[in-house]
């Protein structure tokens, strides 16, 4: 650190990142509440130990090998040119530690390993009281630090080559991560198959509401809160122009989003809220007032419009995320009806269908605009967004799924065995528990007739 | 001598980068970290494969319709 304003400059954008670490957390414990709340009681402690157990997984694999693949595969490699040398954020590095030349890596590092495990927890909802836990700690090792971060590297990169060549933009991830989360998600979903008695003979799906409809809804407005960490955290907070050292001329410093070009925290404000009401409304009227899928639709929304929610009027992003989440829900029930497809907390929909459509309508809305603040990127345009959205949810998100579920569901290892799914996948804790309550309540009692 | 080349901290901040202990043996503790990670899987796995064994070989229908009605 040079001078003063580039010591407050570093120590400010490194607490920043730190800030948004702490808010991001909510996410993952709105994601747990959620699924608790939406499973039922014989499935309690495997569905949240289910979730639980990607953090530390996601964690060490993101340091190991996630966070360098962002940095070598801006290429492809293979695309437009080799591997970056990503060695400053290989694990290995002296900057990957405690190093006081180096404040922003790891904050850097860390606001991007909340966004891996989200991705994984959005795999995580849609597959409870049927998966393994061995096979689920794999996907979500692959979702988490491999196939998100290599369409971050991709299309969430200032130099990503989806965003040289095809002009993507995805400023609040509609597509990076929730378009294929979403559709990694349903890749699973199709070789693991329902639930034991989601659907009838005929083939009609039944309902399985969630055995704590207020833990499922508290659970959401979490994943809210820790929404505004993930949006900031998208954002670089402070920069020049001769940082930047792109085509913005002046002196003027300014905040960006994840391609450096100029953004207002305030912009984005009004965008997460009033998309989120967007939502909300429309979820609610067509829902018939559901409380699960008006707090989902709500989600869709933000979700919907969050690729251009840097550069949308705030009443465009409402209208944005109405659309959004009027499609998910119909989409949702559609595949549900067709494909006999349970999802069971509408993961699929909320992040993969919301975000695909948000990134195709930022095509059309954000057409012609430039997609970076260097020379030579293809302007934002909707056959790049088409492209890129069907790069995220089914190219990087499906395909790898499905063929890797497969492998697992030919090894036997997806899947819980029927009895066990019946019996309840808290069998096991179960008895280990109530053997522990019965020996100290007999012990208890042998005692208290001692007193006497 | 330190453990980490630092015996005080008369010096210029400028001038010190890392500063954790046994540098030079990052590439041995990436290679410890990932046995410990692949070996979670390999362990986990296996505990888990033996607890639904468990739970196949001791299903009943009384236990298992009591767990069913407790929604």
């Amino acid at each position: 650190m040079g001078n003063n304003v580039e010591a407050l400059t570093t120590v400010f954008t490194e607490f920043y990142y730190w800030v948004t670490v702490v808010f991001m957390f909510l996410i993952h414990v709105g994601f747990c509440m959620y699924e608790v709340g939406a499973s039922r009681r014989r499935n309690h402690m495997h569905t949240l130990m289910k979730n639980t157990m990607l953090i530390p997984l996601v964690t060490i694999t993101f340091f190991f090998f996630g966070w360098w693949i962002y940095w070598a595969f801006p290429n492809g490699p293979g695309f437009i040119g080799g591997l970056e040398d990503g060695s400053a954020n290989a694990p290995w590095s002296p900057t990957m530690a405690t190093n006081l030349s180096d404040r922003i890596t790891g904050v850097f590092w860390a606001a991007f390993l909340l966004f891996s495990w989200t991705a994984a927890s959005i795999v995580s909802g849609s597959v409870i009281e049927r998966i393994r836990s061995t096979a689920f700690w794999i996907h979500a090792v692959l979702i988490g630090s491999v196939f998100w971060i290599i369409d971050a590297s991709w299309g969430w990169h200032y130099a990503g080559w989806m965003v040289k060549v095809l002009g993507y933009h995805d400023a609040y991830a509609s597509g990076v991560i929730h378009a294929i989360a979403g559709g990694y998600a349903l890749g699973v979903l199709v070789v693991l198959g329902p639930r034991l008695g989601k659907f009838a003979a005929d083939g009609t799906p039944r309902d399985i509401p969630p055995h704590n409809p207020w833990l499922v809804t508290i659970g959401l407005f979490l994943i809210y809160t820790g929404f505004w960490g993930f949006y900031a955290a998208c954002n670089v907070p402070i920069i020049s122009p001769e940082v930047i050292d792109g085509q913005i001329t002046g002196v003027t410093w300014t905040a960006t989003n994840i391609y450096l070009a100029p953004t207002t925290l305030g912009a984005i404000t009004f965008n997460f809220l009033m998309s989120l009401s967007g939502g909300l409304l429309v979820a609610y009227i067509v829902s018939k007032g559901d409380p699960f899928w008006t707090y989902s639709g709500g989600l869709a929304g933000i979700i919907t419009a969050s690729a251009g929610n840097d550069l949308y009027h705030p009443i465009q992003a409402m209208f944005i995320a109405g659309f959004g989440t009027y499609c998910a829900y119909k989409l949702h029930y559609w595949v549900e009806r067709k494909f006999k497809i349970d999802d069971a907390v509408g993961a699929v929909a909320v992040h993969g269908y919301a975000g695909f459509i948000g990134v195709v309508i930022a095509g059309f809305m954000l057409w012609g605009q430039p997609s970076s603040p260097y020379e030579g990127y293809a302007a934002i345009n909707p056959l790049g967004q088409l492209l890129g959205a069907i790069i995220m949810f089914g190219v990087l998100g499906f395909l790898p799924a499905y063929i890797v579920s497969k492998i697992m569901a030919g090894m036997g290892i997806l899947r819980i065995p029927a009895k066990a799914e019946l019996q309840g996948l808290d069998h096991h804790s179960e008895i280990a528990y109530q053997a522990a309550v019965d020996d100290v309540t007999n012990a208890e009692r042998e005692l208290a007739a001692a007193q006497k | 001598m330190s453990t980490n080349g630092m015996e005080s901290w008369a010096v210029d901040l400028k001038d010190i980068g890392a500063i954790y202990p046994f540098q030079g043996t990052e590439v041995i503790l990436v290679i410890l970290g990932v046995i410990f990670w692949i070996g979670f899987h390999v362990m986990q796995a296996r505990v888990e494969a033996s607890e639904l064994a468990d739970a196949e070989r001791d299903f009943n229908s009384e236990h298992s319709n009591k767990s069913i009605d407790r929604y």
